[in-house]
């Protein structure tokens, strides 16, 4: 293998190249042409969504579904309910975990490691498990039809102890000496927490954040018990809400509420798409 | 790994040096306090209040809660919706977790390379994990429709596709696809990290010993990416254990019950014929299945990880 001529091994190269691309190229349409399907579909006349052989761009572009997304629900408010309860949800995640997995990562106190053990095994608790209790003492409280549940649950639930977890695995790997020389400087530890390693735990603070926003955006199930009235629905119980008055699925109407509600976040991910990955890929799940 | 090494360093701080004041360990304390008590109160409380309804018989609508021992669990075990449920849920999971890793290993190989328009790619397959999953889901039913875009497709191939979603051999595979599609780009960049910390001269070093490339990926790849195969292997395992949304969306738990998950047959049960009591013991049962898939692949890594997470 070794004594092959040089031309040979870049012409195999080359031919590895290309199949390489080809394999990529075919491999992304599953990944990719569902949302493209949706987005342009969105423009499209209802009586085109099922037209035969399928067309990926409209015949006809028209904007009446995205007319009858805002007449046929209160989309705008449905849109500021599911983005206020994410930046909540988010911002609260990234402190609270910072804090919890920076305590299990650098500070001795009394029965850490049973905290941290109690909460991986919380991990294996799904919302589905525990859904009746927490059902009646929402309800007990006069909790139902409020985004309190869903601003309560995937911060200090069993869902955040992923966001823990990663924290803890950042902090285990920062570097100690960063935080004596500030001890020996006087600084308490809390201020060696707020001024020192949470603000150098970027990598972190992103992947948490993320997944955080991620989580909160996608909360569907705990969303279609506690929500009862569309001014208080959330996106993803909204878009499955489009129907005409005698039932029927108003299809042009639910993909253009869809891509309203995909396409925004999708060029946020693209512009910010490197910090994204790499925060992302340091998240420390990698072992 | 790391546990270990901070466990040694804690070791080597000289109290001397600098004093360690006992307020670090309230400020510890208070630190974890919001997560470690939501954690009790919004997962340990509620679950034990789930055993307990779980021996109960509870109608809400008729408000009497009555204890009845074990008689739910019976009753569960008789029931064939239950038994097709926890094979749909199984089947579903088995079917997730392998597509899911294999998909994922094998993109991040052939991502894991410099070349003119791999971000792209990455970007590509990353980009259904920023869908939000009831977009996602719907979109696939439309494509997934008796004359929706993948017939549609398959006719201009010359071949005859199915109601995907409705018929009984195809609907599970279809949510499998669905959920995998959606979450697999998450996977791929924690393997394509693991990936990259493997040292380029070892696999150089086995290519020129006459190593093929294939052997190489199974003998050096495999073993030093293994932790991540393991934590992402139990961490998709226990999300496709509690998939709701796209069962909800696209087939109902139907054609009959091939596709009743567990947590949809819950949901139904608790939320549509309204038996708190007896929705509670499904839940004991789906959490004994995450426990017990959960350990088994947790104790399965001292045979093939060698590398301690």
């Amino acid at each position: 293998m070794r004594s092959d001529a040089s031309s040979a091994a870049r012409g195999r190269s080359r031919v590895t190249a290309v199949t390489l691309y080809v394999l990529l190229v075919a491999a992304s349409v599953p990944f990719l042409y569902p949302t493209l399907w949706m987005f342009f579909s969105s423009f499209k006349p209802a009586n085109e969504i099922f037209l035969q052989p399928p067309t990926l761009l409209p015949g006809e572009w028209t904007l009446d579904g995205f007319a009858q997304v805002f007449t046929a629900q209160p989309f705008l408010q449905q849109y500021g309910n599911s983005m206020y309860i994410a930046a909540i949800v988010t911002v609260a995640s990234i402190l609270l975990s910072a804090m919890a997995g920076y305590a299990f990562a650098r500070i001795r106190f009394p029965l850490r490691n049973v905290a941290f053990t109690l909460m991986l095994a919380a991990m294996m608790v799904p919302t589905e498990v525990t859904i009746i209790p927490i059902f009646t003492a929402v309800n007990a409280m006069g909790l139902n039809n409020t985004h309190w549940p869903l601003i309560i649950l995937p911060i200090l639930g069993p869902t955040a102890v992923v966001s823990v977890f990663i924290f803890r695995q950042h902090f285990l790997s920062f570097p100690k000496e960063y935080e004596e020389a500030a001890r020996l400087d006087g600084v308490t530890r809390a201020g060696v927490f707020f001024r020192i390693a949470l603000p150098l735990a970027k990598p972190a603070i992103a992947a948490v954040g993320i997944m955080a926003f991620l989580r909160s955006f996608n909360m569907y199930f705990e969303a279609l018990i506690f929500l009862r009235t569309p001014e208080n629905f959330t996106l993803g119980l909204a878009i499955t809400r489009y129907q005409d008055f005698y039932g029927e699925q108003m299809w042009n109407t639910q993909l253009g509420a869809a891509s309203l509600t995909v396409v925004p976040i999708l060029v946020v991910f693209l512009i910010a798409q490197k910090q994204f990955v790499q925060g992302l890929a340091q998240t420390g799940l990698k072992g | 790994m790391t546990a270990r090494t901070s466990a040694a360093n804690d070791r080597r701080v000289v109290p001397s040096r600098r004093p360690r004041p006992d307020g670090d360990r309230w400020l510890g304390v208070a630190f974890v306090a919001p997560q470690v008590l939501g954690v009790i109160i919004l997962g340990v409380v509620p679950f034990l209040f789930v055993i307990w309804y779980s021996f109960n018989e509870w109608r809400p609508l008729t408000g009497e809660m009555k204890f009845i021992g074990l008689d739910n669990y019976s009753r569960l075990f008789a029931d064939p919706t239950f038994s097709a449920s926890v094979i749909a849920s199984l089947l579903f999971s088995a079917g997730v977790l392998v597509l899911n890793l294999v998909i994922a290993i094998s993109l991040a190989v052939l991502l894991n390379r410099r070349m003119k328009g791999i971000t792209a790619f990455r970007t590509i397959f990353f980009s259904p994990v920023v869908v939000s999953v009831v977009a996602w889901s719907v979109t696939w039913g439309f494509l997934l429709a008796p004359d929706g875009g993948l017939n549609g497709a398959l006719r201009l191939l010359g071949i005859d596709g199915t109601n995907w979603l409705a018929d009984s051999s195809t609907a599970l595979i279809s949510l499998v696809v669905v959920q995998v599609f959606k979450g697999v780009g998450m996977n791929m960049v924690l393997f394509l990290a693991a990936l990259q910390s493997v040292p380029e001269e070892i696999r150089e070093a086995a290519q020129l010993d006459g190593a093929s490339p294939w052997k190489s990926f199974w003998s050096i790849t495999v073993p030093m990416i293994a932790p991540t195969i393991l934590l992402t292997g139990i961490l998709t395992t226990i999300g496709s254990l509690e998939v709701f949304a796209p069962v909800q969306l696209l087939t109902g738990g139907g054609p009959g019950d091939a596709t009743n998950v567990l947590p949809f047959f819950l949901y139904r049960t608790a939320f549509v014929s309204q038996q708190f009591g007896y929705a509670s013991a499904i839940g004991v049962v789906l959490f004994a299945i995450i426990l017990t898939l959960t350990m088994l692949q947790w104790t399965s890594r001292r045979k093939w990880v060698h590398d301690e997470v």
